[in-house]
């Protein structure tokens, strides 16, 4: 009972501080912006707020948080946007979105899917800020569980599972995370400093860049691949069936909608990568338990509602060891430790006890903010349906602009658009070879993740590499790992696979 | 002749000079800073940006050029125009780098102007919550007979915490298992959690955890103990004398710029300095800012080639490269 009277005392004083008019000015705000910094491909939500932390300077230390974090949760619900209108994710975790999300775009099903997206997250984000009420502290608890080992462990199964977001050929697609674990190696070695694959350019000493990456062998690509023939081109207004998703459409996105949501929330709280891992793994599951997996990578819409929802679930459970310990689970939480400092708060254990009215007002300030998000995007679902109308001839360049301007924001550096262009080709190549992209930008992400991590566990353990096994929750990350292995390689399901494939042919 | 058209021409430019640098500034300046914003010499370089933007009456901008420890942002700005307008804040790295880097895209010692030393941030020794030694001198026999299992956590090569292993394990004649993280936020995280014994970090990224008794605190790196940890012994107290590290930050502009540019913009650094806010945000990190007699080019110029001197061998003694 007083865990219950506590919450509602501790929620009263966060919707006392959240709902001040100047905060839900500034709220909306944050959401607004960062819904149209989702929306304009490559400009993320690191970038944005990195330029409006001093703007931020004169405010109230709990507006000014409260604008910030409604950039970086806006962002999630405007990225999945581009993600399936133009197949372009502007960040890692909408990539998966994209799968199924741009090919619903090209039935004509652009409006249901972005109303799946809208939806999801909204549901997500409602679930995940009740969730870090609750049980920020403890969860927290949980995550400090998790160290080199475990890291390791999870990778692998991310990875394992990785080749399960493919929905061709299983050889093309671990050829895929193979190709996306190199790219992954390039620059500056962790522990010697050692230079790799960076052929002499300073540029690359802290690795790809995943912006130019993700826009140059999705985006990129797809223009030119809709450049090779005018008859082609593709001209989608014209299949735009509806706006709003039928009885059909709710039913099928409850549940993944549900198991998505719970995913996030999950790994979001782990810092660095649980964030990511999140869409890629709701995916990965729906895909599993699905009786019709063929479906999926062909616009399936509990291939949108997973994904979505557990992105904004896992952005919104990040917060979590920011908030209790002051520790950044990825580059946007850095930039809210920053403002904190700046404000002159010190982050950290204490400031739910020493500053409980923004702590509180913070977290209440996210479900308004949630709450003006899917208000503000499911009128514009119209408004972004018609963007397609615009002609290519405008569109592509348009396009191609705002993509080199949000790359060149990253590291204000010409050296990412080079690589934009690269891998614009790349990803030209790998669309001819019908091969996905989605497989190649998990490797890149979790392969650095994965082998920092392996060493990291080898060299605490000095060389023993039975502590994946020794340690509890590293060693059932594995076995599930090998489930996962052995269900894709049974015979039974192999069959069922190929019946699968042969009945596409 | 030749003498008269030298003269002519001195005078010409001083006149010029002094012209542009009456005028100066008449547009935003640009800082660059060689880090991704966030951090704490991001953080330390928005609070002076935005009291000297006041004085000099035109915006600051920061501009974040991350990468490579911070030598592509400092490439950068030793090729821009010397004209003022844009900048640099960067931290230790500038002197490290020398022997860190075996081609650095730039000529530390001859590639800038000085404007003057900003802040020293102090480092603090931290061990995680559950580590046996409760003083710094018990960590070091614990460290000297542990030496096999005992784990030094550090936020990458060339990090301030990774030079302050140099260091400790080059006085302590004792090497150790280095654990490096790419990072403060993930080394810190790891610290708390318990996977990792110890580190040698700024008290920005430190003094939250150490407040909330989440971490162990052996002993800070400066001469005398800090106001925002007055209860954390010096290391020369807690029995390691001599131990003396900050991670000194300083402002430069591109060779070339003018003195008049150049004085203008140390003036604008000392009132900063002196700023009520900039001094109260600066304690909250943990650290102070410079005083007047350290803001100015000649102070800095002492810094920057005494600590190159200072971490050339150890650096090269470990035998460790960023590049």
């Amino acid at each position: 009972m007083d865990i219950v009277t506590e919450l509602f005392s501790n929620l009263s004083l966060g919707f006392g501080t959240a709902a001040l008019p100047v905060n839900i000015g500034f709220c909306f705000l944050g959401v607004l912006l960062g819904t149209l910094i989702g929306v304009l491909p490559g400009i993320g939500p690191t970038a944005t707020i990195a330029m409006l932390l001093p703007i931020t300077f004169n405010f109230e230390p709990a507006t000014s948080l409260i604008m910030l974090a409604g950039i970086y949760y806006g962002a999630q619900y405007g990225g999945s946007t581009t993600a399936i209108l133009i197949n372009l994710p502007g960040e890692s975790s909408s990539a998966v979105t994209a799968i199924d999300g741009y090919q619903m775009a090209r039935q004509g099903r652009a409006g249901p899917a972005l109303a799946t997206a809208a939806l999801g997250s909204f549901f997500a984000g409602s679930v995940a800020t009740i969730l870090i009420a609750l049980f920020a502290p403890p969860l927290t608890e949980i995550a400090l569980k998790f160290g080199p080992a475990e890291y390791f462990s999870l990778m692998m199964l991310g990875l394992v599972a990785s080749v399960a977001l493919a929905s061709g050929s299983v050889l093309k697609a671990l050829g895929m995370v193979v190709i996306g674990l190199l790219l992954g190696l390039v620059g500056s070695d962790v522990n010697t400093g050692a230079q790799r694959f960076t052929m002499g350019f300073l540029e690359l000493a802290d690795g790809l860049n995943f912006v130019a990456l993700a826009v140059g062998v999705f985006g990129i690509a797809e223009i030119l691949r809709n450049l090779e023939n005018e008859s082609d081109r593709e001209v989608m207004v014209k299949k735009v069936t509806n706006l709003w998703p039928s009885k059909e459409d709710f039913k099928a996105m409850i549940a993944p909608t549900l198991r998505g949501t719970a995913l996030g929330s999950v790994l979001g709280i782990l810092p660095g990568g649980g964030a990511v891992l999140s869409s890629f793994a709701a995916y990965t599951v729906e895909k599993r338990i699905s009786k019709t997996p063929e479906r999926f990578g062909k616009g399936a819409i509990e291939g949108v509602a997973a994904p979505e929802s557990a992105n904004n679930a896992g952005a919104q459970t990040s917060f979590i060891p920011m908030l209790t310990l002051g520790i950044p689970a990825n580059p946007v939480m850095a930039l809210m430790i920053g403002a904190m400092i700046i404000q002159g708060i010190q982050p950290g254990p204490n400031v739910a006890t020493e500053k409980p009215e923004l702590f509180w007002g913070l977290i209440a300030s996210m479900w308004i903010g949630n709450l003006m998000l899917v208000l503000l995007n499911l009128p514009l679902i119209g408004l972004w349906v018609r963007l397609l109308t615009v002609p290519y001839t405008m569109l592509f360049p348009a396009i191609v602009a705002f993509c080199c301007i949000g790359v060149y924001s990253v590291n204000s550096n010409a050296f990412d658009l080079y690589a934009v262009a690269a891998f614009g080709l790349l990803g030209y190549v790998l669309v001819k070879l019908d091969c996905e992209p989605a497989p190649l930008l998990l490797g890149f992400v979790l392969g650095p993740m994965l082998e920092e991590n392996l060493r990291r566990a080898m060299t605490i353990s000095r060389g023993d590499p039975t502590v994946f096994v020794t340690r509890p929750l590293s060693a059932t990350l594995l076995l599930i790992a090998v489930a996962v292995l052995v269900i894709t390689f049974l015979p039974a399901v192999r069959a069922k696979r190929d019946e699968v494939f042969q009945e596409e042919a | 002749m030749l003498k008269v058209m030298a003269a002519a021409v001195a005078a010409f430019g001083v006149l010029a000079g002094s012209a542009v640098a009456d005028t100066y500034p008449s547009r935003p300046i640009t800082l660059v800073v060689p880090f991704s914003a966030g951090g704490p010499t991001d953080t330390v370089s928005r609070l002076v940006a935005e009291a000297m933007g006041k004085d000099l009456g035109q915006q600051i901008v920061i501009e974040n050029v991350g990468g490579a420890g911070g030598t592509l942002g400092a490439g950068r700005v030793a090729k821009s125009d010397p004209d003022g307008y844009t900048l640099l804040l960067h931290h230790i790295g500038m002197a490290t780098s020398v022997p860190l880097y075996r081609k650095l895209p730039y000529d530390t010692l001859n590639a800038f102007e000085y404007v003057g030393l900003v802040t020293e941030v102090p480092m603090t020794i931290v061990g995680r919550g559950s580590l046996e030694p409760t003083d710094l001198k018990s960590l070091i026999d614990y460290v000297k007979t542990n030496k096999d299992t005992v784990t030094y956590a550090n936020a990458g090569v060339g990090s301030a915490s990774h030079l302050c292993g140099l260091l400790f394990m080059s006085r302590l004649e004792t090497p150790l298992t280095t654990v490096p993280y790419k990072g403060a936020g993930p080394a810190m995280t790891d610290l708390v959690g318990g996977q990792v014994d110890f580190i040698c970090d700024q008290t920005t990224n430190t003094t939250s955890q150490i407040r909330a008794g989440k971490i162990k605190a052996y002993a800070a790196t400066v001469k005398e103990r800090l106001a925002s940890l007055p209860d954390i012994p010096t290391a020369a107290e807690a029995g390691l004398p001599d131990f003396n590290l900050t991670v000194w930050h300083g402002m430069y502009a591109p060779k070339g710029t003018s003195p008049e540019i150049v004085a203008k913009l140390t003036a604008a650094l000392q009132k900063a300095l002196k700023d009520p806010n900039v001094v109260k945000r600066f304690a909250d990190l943990g650290t102070t800012p410079s005083t007047e007699a350290e803001a100015t080019p000649d102070a800095l110029k002492a810094k920057l080639v005494s600590e190159i001197e200072r971490w050339t061998p150890v650096i090269k003694a470990a035998g460790v490269y960023a590049d």
